[in-house]
Parts: structure tokens; sequence; C-alpha cells
């Protein structure tokens, strides 16, 4: 395991990847992991590459982040003295929180009627999107690469070209009755 | 002092709206230039590649709204490029419907039967493809096997894609690389051209105003072509008639903007906005119960597994299409693709006290996903969507380079749309979950609001000036020489796709546009052939035509 840079670890990145993690929950990359809570088996949203998404400027959230960290981790200090938990201060509040915690109260700040709701919800597309369809890369080459979300889903690759043809589609048989009134083209009446 | 840009007719939209209109108005004579604010790419361009800045985010855009979310097309073609070429005419009993207006909402002078050789007109523009069961995916055959064993029908439905290009790669909403989807790429916007029509890309139409001879001026941003956050000085152009086609999250906003100028709008622009009553389900399949309750096998051994081929929905079941069924009561059940991205974030687990849309067990759900099955209900809704004071350009406030904006469309739905909308879930439910076959999920409509690929009425026709924007022929009420074509133009919800009733509207409103032409001393008549050529349509229309140019 590599040691991890003063970089990786700056408040912003650790508290944007424990969101991250709470969206698609990941194993964690290490023992020391505090970001990656460890929640569920395999690669998560942070493996899958949600900082890099984030951190592009082609989202249109990089510019905010600063101020998203800051205040996902006021909310996570106001939540804990709501719910009486003792924060451990040597990471960022929103990290310091048990995941089921971290996961309350995502649930709360992307409610219907929540004011902020619109910031969050973006910052939870992006790191739905970092697993699910790897934004950040280009497809083949993710799923050439063992991109987490795109193997778990089992994405299949493409051709030598880059595409994807299938050439076998078709059950090829009746499987219904239609509708009795279809207009000759094949319209409802 | 640079001399001002001047044509006959200026069309804004490339889409069915605007590249239909386009391509008969420049066949007839006039001087077409059309503005569209999205890029022009081509089936070399379309990739296969969910990358943000490929060609899957340069064609489309999301624009969430306050309860509603739209997507739709962003670049030449517009829609038909995006889409996924599903080309059904609507029902007859839709025509008739009163929505909450308390009487009929489409013109006296539409119906089914009135439409209909416009729908042939178009049928004769686009080849659409009346699909058989060797055309069915995967997908589609699961869906048609559950609705069998349910004791449904189901049907495979019309589509707009040549079957022998096609490769079901399911790559459709980043524009088809094969062109098998017969887009507007393929047909009209050629022949448009071919007659002299220009069309200019990254050109956003921002407002209208008038000129001092009784026409109009068109104002236009120019787009950055891969950052669209990016505008320039874009300029202007007058033209005698303009026709206004730039989708109908997108047309009442323009309206609205020169509303300062042009002077009152009809009340309805930006009102009776309908998402086409559209709601998505997940179903997860027991591979096992699919093989032995519905004895479906795969060449390869699979029994289903098939999410990510196809080529978009291929079967619908029509049995809720009944006229003698109440209004918010009838509706249709489309299987469909949505590829990742957009389309597993708001797939919901089943049964959890925890979070629906995220976390441990909606990984577990993604795992799956290849056994998924998305059916995509049309109900009728009750054209509830309003549309608050425009941006300061544009239809959004653009948050990613490409694709994602926050719009000003604010849906709350009411009773009998969100009633409708539980009786199609209950359905869904009923067929798939029976005899364990999967587990069925409705999308949230918590995240994003609900959501629509099919945007209407934002600016719609009929009879009465106090709930239509638009008289029976797509004119402007008080607002002579303007026209709008697109799906803003459709009264409401259709329980179909729309794509086909949006282009026979165009294709209808063609002949009064050629006579507001006329009258502004343009030299241009009606009655081109269909772009290949083929007259059969012109034919079957020759009737109607004289009623829709009387002065």
């Amino acid at each position: 395991m590599s040691p991890r840079t003063s970089a990786e670890e700056k408040p912003r990145t650790v508290t944007l990847e424990a969101f991250a993690d709470t969206i698609v929950p990941g194993e964690k990359r290490h023992p020391g992991d505090r970001a990656v809570a460890g929640a569920a088996p395999g690669g998560g949203a942070v493996a899958a590459g949600a900082i890099e998404l984030l951190e592009w400027d082609a989202t249109g959230v990089s510019e905010g982040l600063d101020d998203l960290a800051l205040l996902l981790n006021d909310h996570a200090t106001a939540y804990a003295a709501e719910q009486g938990l003792d924060l451990d201060a040597s990471v960022p509040p929103f990290v310091a929180l048990p995941f089921e915690h971290r996961t309350a109260l995502v649930q709360r700040l992307t409610a219907p009627g929540h004011p902020e709701k619109q910031f969050w919800v973006m910052l939870t597309l992006f790191s739905n999107m970092a697993y699910d369809s790897a934004a950040h890369m280009h497809t083949a080459e993710a799923i050439a690469a063992g991109h987490p979300g795109l193997t778990a889903m089992g994405v299949t690759a493409p051709g030598p070209d880059g595409l994807w043809r299938f050439p076998r589609f078709s059950y090829g048989r009746p499987l219904a009755r239609l509708h009795p009134d279809t207009t000759p083209s094949g319209s409802p009446a | 002092m640079t001399s001002t840009e001047r044509t006959d007719v200026l069309v804004v939209g490339s889409g069915f709206g605007g590249a239909i209109t386009a391509y008969h108005l420049a066949a007839g004579g006039a001087k077409v230039v059309i503005l569209e604010r999205g890029p022009w790419l081509a089936a070399k361009d379309f990739e296969h590649d969910f990358m943000l800045g490929s060609s899957y985010t340069r064609i489309f855009d999301f624009v969430v709204g306050d309860g509603m979310s739209i997507l739709g097309g962003n670049c030449v073609g517009g829609g038909s490029v995006v889409y996924f070429a599903a080309m059904p005419r609507a029902p007859r009993f839709v025509f008739e419907r009163h929505g909450s207006i308390g009487r009929r909402m489409w013109p006296a002078s539409v119906s089914r039967d009135t439409l209909d050789p416009w729908y042939d007109r178009v049928a004769e523009a686009i080849p659409i493809t009346k699909q058989d069961w060797n055309d069915v995916t995967y997908a589609g055959g699961l869906w048609a096997a559950a609705c069998d064993h349910a004791g449904r029908t189901a049907n495979p439905v019309p589509a707009a894609i040549d079957r022998g290009s096609c490769t079901n790669c399911n790559w459709m909403m980043a524009g088809c690389r094969f062109d098998a989807k017969q887009s507007l790429l393929l047909n009209y916007l050629p022949a448009a051209l071919a007659h002299g029509a220009e069309i200019r890309p990254l050109h956003e139409v921002q407002r209208i105003t008038r000129t001092q001879d009784g026409g109009y001026r068109v104002h236009y941003d120019l787009i950055d072509g891969e950052d669209y956050r990016i505008r320039s000085a874009g300029g202007t152009i007058d033209a005698k008639v303009v026709v206004l086609a730039a989708g109908a999250g997108a047309t009442p906003v323009i309206l609205q903007r020169s509303e300062a100028d042009l002077g009152t709008m009809p009340h309805a622009v930006g009102r009776y906005f309908s998402g086409n009553g559209e709601r998505l389900n997940t179903a997860v399949l027991n591979e096992d119960r699919v093989r032995e309750v519905l004895g479906l096998s795969r060449d390869d051994g699979l029994a289903y597994a098939a999410n990510q081929i196809g080529k978009g929905p291929c079967v619908a079941n029509w049995d809720r299409l009944d006229g003698s069924l109440p209004e918010y009561t009838r509706y249709s059940l489309e299987q469909l693709y949505f590829p990742p991205g957009l389309g597993t974030i708001l797939a919901q687990v089943a049964d959890t006290g925890g979070p629906t849309w995220f976390g441990a067990r909606k990984k577990e759900m993604l795992k799956r996903w290849q056994s998924w099955l998305i059916i995509f209900q049309m109900i009728e809704d009750d054209n509830e969507g309003v549309f608050g004071p425009p941006p300061a350009a544009g239809n959004a406030d653009r948050v990613s380079q490409q694709m994602l904006g926050l719009g000003r469309l604010r849906y709350d739905p009411h009773e009998t749309t969100l009633r409708a909308w539980a009786m199609a879930d209950a359905e869904c439910k009923d067929i798939l979950e029976r005899d364990g076959l999967a587990e069925v999920t409705a999308w949230t409509n918590d995240v994003v609001g609900a959501y629509t690929v099919h945007p209407l009425s934002s600016c719609r026709i009929g009879d009465d000036p106090g709930t239509s924007a638009l008289d029976d022929r797509n004119e402007l009420r008080g607002h002579p020489g303007i026209f709008v074509t697109d799906g803003s133009a459709v009264p409401g919800a259709l329980t179909v796709n729309p794509a086909m009733t949006i282009a026979a509207l165009a294709e209808r409103a063609v002949p009064g546009i050629v006579r507001a032409a006329q009258e502004r001393g343009v030299d241009v008549t009606y009655g081109a052939p269909a772009p290949s050529g083929a007259t059969s349509g012109r034919r079957g229309v020759a009737d109607l035509v004289p009623s829709l140019m009387r002065k």
C-alpha cells in the first residue's frame, strides 16, 4: 500500500470522499482509511473516481467544493450535537460521523424542502455518476481498466473499434397476443 | 453601420417542429434560416462513451426544475437525434380529452381522423418500421412474455429505425453511429438544405422584437462549442415570419423574455406544461424465474440479463388505452432502456428502512443491473406545469459545461396525476412480480422531481383563448406571423410517445405558415413532396389544405 500524501488527506478531500462513500459505499482502501467507512464490499464511488469527477471543472461543481465541504462539516457538527455524538476531532466532523449517521444526514440534506437540497443533489448525482458511468473516463478505457462500478454492473466491453454491437438480441418468436385494436401501421387505434 | 441581415422565415430550433416547417417553406420558395442552439454532429461524431464532453453530453440537455426535470435534445436535429425513435400515433380518445378546462382541449378541427393524413405525410418522409417479433429485443420480449403471462396483450412499437443497420447497441441517446435511427439528419434537414435553407448551430435565440415594417427581429447569442456556459455577443436577423420550435422547455421562455417588446403574451404561454404523464419503474428480474415461469432462454443459455442490449423501447402494453375508460385512468406501459448516468440514480430499492435511492442496498441493486427491466408509464397528467420568470439567458442557468442546468419550471402534480401514477405502478407490480418474476419499484420523485423525456403543451393550440396560446393553425394569439410548431403546441399528454404527433402537427401547420408568409409578400407556395420526392402524402392532405390556408 502506498503511503498517503498530505494532499490526499486535506480536509476537503476526505470530507467529499466520505460524502461520495455514503452514496455508493465501498471497502476501505487501507486499514486506517477514515473517509471510506467500509460499509460495502468492493470499490464504491471513491474508488470509482468520484473526487476526480467532482474536481473536473466540466461538472460545474468544482469551484464550489470548498464551500460545500465546509458546509457539510458544519451540518455534521450540528447533527452530532443534536444526536449527542462525540466526534473525533482529528478528522473533519462529517468524516468522524459513523456511516449510519452520515447516511441519516445526507437523507436530510437531500430531502424535499431542504433549502440547500439542490447542491447536495448535485453532489449526489456526480458521486453516483463516477460509479455507474465513470463520467470522468472514456467508457471503453474504464472497462479495460477494471473500473469498479462498470465492472460490478456487468457492463460488457465494446468491440475492437470501441463500439458496441449485439448481433444476438432477440428471443425471435411471438411472446404475446397483440392488442385487438391495432391499426395496420402498428399504432393504437 | 452594418446592414441588418434579413430572411423571409426565421426558424428557431431544428427538431421536428423546426426541420419539417423549414423544409416545406424552403421547398416552396422562401428564404429560410434555422438557428439552433446546439452543435451540428453527424454519425461519425456519435460516440459510445459516457465521458463528459462526448456526444452523449453534447447533444442533450437535462434541465432540473422544481417538481419536474426535462431531458431534451440540444443539437441540429433536436429530439430526433437523441430519442428512441418510437413513432406510434396517438390513440383516438386522446383528442377528445378535456383535462381540467371543462371543454375539449384540442381544437375542434383536430381529431385522429383529421390528423391521420398528416401522420401519413410524416410516415412517407421518415421511414418507420412496423417491428415484428424478430426485431424485438430481449428486454422487449421479456416485457411481452410477462404481459402475456398476466393475461395482457403486448405490441411491438413502430419505430423509425432501419432494422438492417441497427446493431442493438443501446447508445441511441448519444446519437446513432450507424445511421440506423432515421433522425431528421437523414430526411427533412438535408432536403431543407438542398432547397437553400441555412442551418446555424450554436446560435441560441434569446428574444424577439418588432421591426418597423411589421416583421420581427430575432436576437441570438453565440454559444461556445465545448463549454455551453460560455456565450458571446451574437446578432439579430429580421424576418417576415418566425417559427418557434425550440422545444417545450425553451419556446415559452423565449416568448416570456420577448413580452416587454412584443406586448402581452397569451395567458397560456408558459402554462399548461405537461410531462406527458411520464414515470419510470425498475424491475430487477429473478433470472431463474424468467426461465421457469416464462420459458425464456437466450441463445447463449442465459434467461435474460440483457438490459444493455437493444434499441430503446420495443414493446408496449396498450390494454389501458381504452376510450371507454374515464380520463386520468388511461395509460400505456412501455419497456424502455435508460443508460447509466441518469438511468440508475432515481431507481429505488424495495422495502427498506434506510435510504431507497443511495447507499449499500442500492449498490447491491446495481450489481444486478443487467437483470434490470425499465418500464415507462405514460399516463394522462393534468398540465400542471408553469414556467417562472425567465433566466438571464437561455432556458436554464447552466451548471455543467454541457447537459446540466437549472430551469424555471414548477410542477406540482394534482391528485388525478398522482392517482394515475399509483395505478400504473400497481399494474407494473401486478405484471412483473407475479410468480416471483421480479421486484419492482418506481423511480423516486423526491430527488429531481418527476422526470420527462417528452415535454409538451407549454404553448399549446386550442379554440379557447383563455387556455391556449395558439390558434388551431399554430399562430400565436395576438402576434400574427409568429408560429409555434414544437411539442409545446400539443395540448396535453398523449399516453404514447409523442414524436409522431409533434411531427404531424408541424406538417399540418405548414399551410397556415405559407399563407402568413404570402400575406407578408413572400413568394412561397405550399405543396412540396416528401423529402424523398414521394407524393402520396401530399395527395392525402390535399382536401385539408384549403381550410388551413383560409384568410
